[in-house]
């Protein structure tokens, strides 16, 4: 039902855990539906210099939450930006189709992470 | 890496025996039940062996056994064949809300076709109570179908007294026992119920062999028409190599039934108060009161599918009534009639034990569930509690 990628970054996701010191915090999904994922994101002059996330959710949640943190270091906030579900399932090698919408959180999470950085940079 | 099966309700391998009986009727007896000449006569008493024994395993007479593809065939055909032969008497049905698929869309499509259905709620075990079936009995009601037991959370109906209840207010009575015929002791008289669906599968028979137990003298409107086989009810040449082996596998259910109950049993307990002493993990289903192989558990903070992925990787194979497990994307509605609220849902997980499952087998498991279990916490955002995640409803975006 999974790539070899997805069950890569499901059976050894990379990136997890909080970020007591995070700079921006992006929740998205619910537990009803099955997957909540929680992206934190360090940042330094506008670029994304680390990542962590919690996800509770099935494989592909885990998988995608994964994915999301290793692509996002290293990238400007408008670069990361630029990542959407497509991109990300894209570099997991496909999702199943029932999967693209429920599970597929990270670049949702992401965008909402930022928003939260830029607010507190604003005030 | 070692395989273990943990899925029992889902199927089984077919037994050794039963494969070796069913092989002739592949290959020399070929023929057609319905032909004159020798092969043909060798099939049809191959059949009316079978029946004997499907019939013998549930206390019947071998001539109120009709043979079918599947539990949910069985299912469709005392719904609708019940439902159709009775409508000029009325048109209301009782089934529960805990009911299989091919029970509950059967009701549905019954639905459309102008029958009123009562939907009876269940205790948070799971358990039906009687009274609530008597209360919902009407002057219309023709039918009242509740499962025997569940496979997904085990529990086992007081099927005993709601069929007292039926008969004596003259209402034909249906249990789906695909879960429970050939893993508990099933007899039809006590149960008082006019018809009973069960698989072979279920018992290390063949899967595409199915019976309904149909009580003589009771009229039934047939699914599939055509020609005169399984007395004009079921028509369509014979699957008679899966007859055969549902005939064996029934043989040999009922020579080891209470042997299987044993092994099971004590291995299933071995587990679940294994499993209990993870922090937040509960049993779902009733305590006592369920199919001998039976262990169905919600785990907080996590999700089904997750941990079945990863108990696979360790060569574990079981099932989860979890929204993402599903194709359907939908948690199990039997989690939610029991009151499991729909995040604890998600973490459903069902495990369930064969003849094959050995005491090695469940040590094992027994490592590698709270490592698994603990693996997923480790990543979960709502291993200290659920914050303000507990009451929201799920509205998907598309």
């Amino acid at each position: 039902m999974y790539t070899k990628e997805v069950m890569d970054h499901f059976s050894n996701p990379r990136n997890v855990g909080e970020m007591p010191d995070a700079d921006g915090i992006g929740t998205e999904g619910n537990p009803v539906c099955g997957d909540v994922m929680k992206i934190f994101l360090k940042i330094k002059d506008d670029k994304i210099v680390d990542a962590k996330f919690q996800t509770f959710g099935c494989g592909a949640a885990i998988a995608v939450s994964s994915m999301v943190t290793e692509m996002v270091k290293g990238k400007t906030l408008d670069e990361a930006l630029s990542i959407s579900k497509e991109t990300v399932a894209n570099a997991l090698g496909g999702l199943p189709p029932q999967k693209m919408h429920c599970s597929n959180l990270g670049a949702d999470a992401l965008r909402k992470a930022i928003e939260d950085y830029r607010n507190k940079q604003q005030k | 890496m070692k395989e273990i099966y943990m899925d029992h309700v889902a199927t089984n391998p077919l037994h050794p025996e039963v494969l070796e009986a069913m092989l002739p009727y592949f290959k020399e007896h070929f023929g057609n039940p319905l032909s004159l000449y020798e092969p043909g006569i060798k099939a049809r008493e191959a059949i009316e062996n079978a029946r004997a024994s499907s019939a013998s395993l549930i206390n019947a007479k071998a001539n109120e056994i009709i043979f079918t593809s599947s539990g949910a065939e069985s299912n469709n055909f005392a719904l609708k064949g019940i439902a159709f032969a009775n409508q000029n008497k009325g048109k209301h049905i009782i089934i529960s809300k805990i009911e299989h698929h091919s029970i509950l869309n059967s009701a549905r499509f019954l639905e459309k076709s102008g029958f009123a259905v009562t939907y009876l709620p269940v205790d948070k075990y799971g358990v039906i109570d009687p009274a609530i079936v008597e209360k919902a009995i009407t002057k219309e009601t023709i039918l009242i179908s509740i499962i025997h037991a569940s496979p997904e959370i085990g529990t086992i109906e007081p099927i005993a007294e709601i069929g007292k209840i039926a008969r004596q207010k003259g209402i034909i009575f249906h249990t789906d026992a695909v879960a429970s015929v050939g893993n508990i002791p099933v007899d039809i008289q006590p149960l008082n119920a006019d018809l009973l669906s069960f698989a072979a599968h279920q018992f290390y028979g063949p899967k595409g062999a199915g019976a309904l137990y149909l009580r003589e003298g009771t009229r039934i409107v047939p699914l599939i028409y055509g020609g005169i086989q399984e007395g004009g009810r079921r028509a369509g040449t014979e699957n008679v190599p899966a007859i055969v082996g549902m005939g064996k596998a029934a043989e040999l259910a009922k020579r080891d039934l209470q042997k299987r109950i044993n092994h099971v049993k004590s291995l299933r307990d071995k587990l679940i108060s294994n499993a209990l002493k993870v922090e937040k993990v509960y049993l779902t289903g009733h305590p006592e009161q369920r199919l001998p192989g039976h262990a169905s558990f919600v785990v907080e903070y996590i999700e089904g599918e997750a941990m079945l992925l990863l108990l696979a990787g360790k060569g574990i194979y079981a099932a989860s009534g979890s929204a993402c497990s599903s194709k359907a994307l939908k948690a199990s509605p039997v989690l939610i009639s029991i009151g499991t609220p729909a995040h604890l849902a998600q973490g459903s997980v069902v495990f369930t034990l064969s003849e094959g499952t050995t005491e090695e087998e469940i040590d094992y498991f027994n490592e590698v569930f709270p490592q698994i279990i603990n693996q997923l916490r480790k990543i979960s955002p709502f291993a200290k509690g659920w914050g303000d995640m507990e009451d929201k409803t799920c509205t998907p975006k598309r």
